[in-house]
């Protein structure tokens, strides 16, 4: 069997394309009104519990500020990023992908076991016996595939007006529209912090085999 | 410094490929494409009918904020705010068989519809406000909407930079139950700012959907001939999308 099954870097690098473009994009958006506030609504400043800095436009879509055309590409990569993880969920649930390397025991989760795992994390000590990851990584991909990720689609679901009419419910469960909106922000930045700790362990993990093994699957295990 | 430089450049030629696939046709259909499939989705997944949420009175924004025009100086509407509005009309024709020229007071005796919503603009912001108005439904059917009429677009008293504004529907929005003809907020006549002393409110879209200053509703078989075809003032000035239920 291969390291990586075909479906898990199919969607890997589907979904970062998506990430990246929703991302950057997603920043325009920001620009465009820099409060946030929480409950239904929210316009001014006396209302929000943050004011967001303004991102500088190389690292904002489409590089200039044009609302309209940051919202074409957000609405367009909407698409192939919920629908990809809604695939990588099927795929890791059936070829238990899932249940194999990411669920966790319940012996993982003894602080004995989670401290162990830190020192040897902070150790670069990348080397775990047994399963393909140790708990530190289960617990890093079960939270971006399971709530970080998740959470983006069920949020920009809940800014959207045109939704409202029949998943008022979720809305409501997020607490109304401009929390909703503040979720969909801290979800977006919980998902750049992963993706900066992502790419600096790959490097220290060697990130040539880590690159080559996430293209060609790697070496039968 | 160098490492940020390196970020720089990556994000900028990232950003640069991006606008290189949007000016190419193929770039142009897919992302024109992906805003009809949420109308789609959208329209798949709700009962044409379904309500946007409506609130109780406690839930009103203690103060309603504008945007875009809020004091339109051009043409007669300095002399109709003189006036209190009292001259005011609203023209409904284009694909109707019986057009029609309607007073405010024409408009205050139509059954009424009042809802409490919320408002929410394509830059982020929400507000909720109490309207009250009849629904366009009722004028359309007073005005006997021909068979050939497909959208109904929006005239507008205000000039922003230089352009007429005005916004379009298309018949779901048109008929929806919600889609009123607003001349009041909160229980007073509408404020300037938001659009006196007549604007639309289609709740399950975005904020510049509701035409404020509505001099006019015109129905006709296709956008293409209005304004500069793209069916709004912000479509056609800076490519907002059509629909704005995302």
């Amino acid at each position: 069997m291969k390291r990586h099954a075909v479906t898990t870097r199919l969607w890997h690098w589907l979904n970062l394309l998506c990430v990246v473009v929703l991302f950057m994009s997603g920043l325009t958006i920001s620009n465009a009104h820099r409060r946030l506030y929480w409950g239904d609504w929210g316009f001014d400043a006396s209302q929000a519990w943050l004011m967001v800095p303004r991102f500088p436009d190389w690292m904002a879509i489409p590089g200039y500020y044009s609302l309209a055309v940051a919202r074409d590409w957000h609405i367009l990569m909407a698409w192939p990023f919920a629908l990809g993880l809604l695939f990588m969920w099927i795929a890791m649930l059936a070829n238990r992908h899932f249940r194999r390397d990411i669920a966790t025991s319940r012996r993982e989760w003894r602080p004995s076991a989670i401290w162990r795992d830190i020192v040897e994390h902070l150790k670069l000590n990348f080397d775990h016996e047994g399963g393909k990851y140790n708990f530190l990584q289960k617990l890093a991909y079960g939270l971006v595939l399971g709530v970080f990720l998740p959470m983006m689609v069920f949020t920009g679901i809940s800014i959207s007006p045109g939704m409202e009419p029949t998943f008022g419910w979720l809305v409501d469960l997020l607490g109304g529209r401009q929390s909703a909106r503040s979720l969909h922000f801290i979800f977006a930045f919980a998902l750049a912090a992963f993706f900066v700790v992502h790419v600096v362990l790959v490097i220290l993990a060697g990130p040539i085999g880590q690159i080559r093994d996430m293209i060609t699957g790697g070496r039968e295990a | 410094m160098r490492r940020r430089n390196f970020l720089v450049a990556a994000g900028a030629a990232f950003v640069a490929g991006c606008n290189r696939i949007a000016e190419t046709d193929a770039g142009k259909a897919v992302l024109d494409a992906a805003e009809s499939w949420h109308k789609g989705a959208h329209r798949l997944l709700s009962d044409r009918k379904a309500l946007a949420p409506e609130y109780p009175r406690s839930s009103i924004s203690p103060f309603f904020r504008g945007n875009g025009s809020t004091d339109p100086q051009n043409g007669d509407y300095p002399r109709h705010v003189e006036e209190g509005f009292a001259n005011w009309r609203l023209e409904v024709g284009g694909l109707v068989a019986n057009p029609l020229s309607l007073s405010l007071e024409n408009i205050r005796r139509l059954p009424q519809r009042t809802q409490i919503t919320r408002h929410d603009c394509v830059e982020g912001w929400s507000a909720i406000g109490e309207w009250t108005g009849p629904q366009l439904s009722v004028l359309l059917d007073a005005a006997k909407l021909r068979e050939e009429a497909r959208f109904l677009v929006f005239r507008c008293a205000d000039n922003l930079n230089g352009g007429d504004y005005y916004e379009s529907v298309d018949l779901v929005d048109a008929y929806h139950p919600q889609t009123i003809i607003a001349h009041s907020l909160n229980g007073e006549p509408l404020p300037i700012r938001n659009g006196a002393p007549l604007r639309m409110r289609i709740e399950r879209q975005l904020g510049y959907k509701h035409a404020k200053y509505l001099t006019a509703i015109e129905a006709v078989a296709s956008l293409d001939d209005i304004g500069e075809g793209q069916g709004g003032y912000w479509e056609d000035r800076a490519g907002y999308q059509w629909y704005a239920g995302i």
